[in-house]
């Protein structure tokens, strides 16, 4: 997985940004092109659409997040248990709620990966389980300052070897993580340790917190 | 607020990071996560193992492209919702709840001194919120399933520790405890569980049933 990547830029010319928050798009894409791992770069170019449709409502760049989340959206909701139909709603109305909250992502905390699970997840418990899901006061930076690109690239870099590790556990425990996240496993079934590799992303995470409680006060 | 000594365990964030906790949980969960940033950063790990889940899972067949784009311009379907409880004691996902901040708060008396409003969530657990009056104590309990109680005011002791604004005591069916609200402030706390309590004087046993604790 982390063998050099000499493909070019296949991507589109990035349509020139008007907003002053466009230039850290300029910056992750940079970052983007520089990075070794195949992966990362996947990674990183998603995280450059979201900040296109969050800066010019492009089109392309939703498609493109389109054409790799869509159907992993639905195949989850389906292994969550919804019918096909179902799955097909609840996922386009997944899709537009990354369009409507593109403001709201933060590429210091979350892998948009990460991000789209959530949504998905909250419109899983909304649909499928028919409850209200209590979530945690929301921390977003203000208009000024943003995150520095630097910031992205670690916690990118971040999940991207926290995917690794986990394809690299035991059958048994990926297995058990599998039921725990599609919806077969009940908390008490949990151990209260679950000695999962998550140190590392605990650490970046916390640190942009930190940087984004600063920043707000 | 004090430093937070008490927090979520694993077993918690990542049910709640995977959506499988009962409704009342939950509101525990994310009020306590308001209030703490390391529990915060835990669930943002527990979350990156979902979007690998996610990356990892069998695709299904597409998705209409034109159909979502026809949403899209629909406009969101609910206002995009930013942080509105920014004073006040609760955190906005309780306040959702209550329906406002502290004083929005209808009160029953459940007996010596001890006050609880019960909040609507879906009936696979129940959570309320207890209004113990300093230096009062709760009555002496068990558990049939587990009970999460998060301080938001005050402070309570037990037999085993002490529990400030922002902390949980996570208990399960094997403790049996008599939390007393220390000296000062009237402690308030958010309590869940996900099974009835088991009072074990026989006055409060036979008046449980009415009083719904």
């Amino acid at each position: 997985m982390l063998t050099a990547d000499t493909t070019i830029d296949e991507f589109r010319p990035t349509p020139i940004a008007v907003r002053k928050s466009a230039r850290r798009t300029d910056d992750v894409r940079e970052a983007r092109i520089k990075t070794v791992s195949t992966k990362e770069q996947e990674d990183l170019r998603l995280v450059e659409c979201v900040l296109l449709i969050r800066d010019t409502q492009d089109k392309g760049a939703f498609a493109e997040l389109f054409r790799h989340f869509a159907p992993r959206v639905k195949g989850f909701l389906i292994k969550s248990g919804a019918d096909a139909s179902m799955a097909e709603e609840c996922a386009q109305d997944v899709m537009a709620t990354l369009w409507h909250k593109a403001h709201l992502f933060d590429p210091t905390r979350a892998s948009v990966s990460t991000w789209v699970f959530t949504i998905a997840r909250n419109r899983r418990i909304d649909m499928i389980r028919k409850q209200r899901r209590p979530e945690p006061d929301e921390l977003t930076w203000g208009p000024e300052p943003e995150p520095d690109a630097a910031d992205v690239m670690e916690l990118q870099q971040e999940s991207t070897r926290l995917v690794q590790a986990l394809s690299e556990l035991p059958d048994k425990q990926r297995d058990l993580i599998q039921k725990a996240y599609f919806g077969d496993l009940s908390h008490s079934e949990i151990a209260d340790e679950t000695g999962l590799p998550l140190g590392t992303i605990k650490s970046r995470i916390r640190l942009a917190l930190e940087k984004l409680r600063h920043a707000m006060k | 607020m004090s430093k937070i000594k008490h927090h979520l365990n694993d077993a918690l964030l990542m049910s709640y990071a995977a959506g499988n906790l009962p409704e009342a949980f939950s509101l525990v969960v994310a009020t306590h996560i308001s209030m703490c940033d390391d529990c915060r950063a835990r669930l943002g790990a527990f979350e990156a193992v979902g979007g690998a889940m996610l990356d990892d899972v069998a695709v299904a067949s597409e998705v209409d492209l034109d159909a979502t784009l026809a949403l899209i311009e629909q406009g969101p379907k609910a206002p995009i919702r930013v942080d509105m409880s920014k004073l006040g004691l609760f955190p906005s996902a309780l306040q959702d709840y209550v329906g406002g901040d502290l004083d929005a708060v209808k009160w029953r008396a459940v007996g010596m001194g001890v006050r609880q409003a019960i909040l609507p969530t879906s009936k696979d657990a129940s959570v309320r919120l207890l209004h113990i009056p300093a230096g009062c104590a709760v009555p002496d309990h068990g558990h049939r399933g587990t009970e999460l109680t998060l301080v938001l005011q005050g402070a309570f002791k037990d037999e085993f520790d002490r529990f400030g604004p922002g902390d949980l005591e996570i208990a399960t069916e094997e403790d049996v405890h008599t939390p007393v609200a220390e000296e000062g402030v009237d402690c308030i706390c958010l309590a869940a569980t996900d099974a009835p309590l088991k009072f074990r004087g026989l006055v409060q046993r036979i008046a449980q049933p009415f009083l719904r604790i």
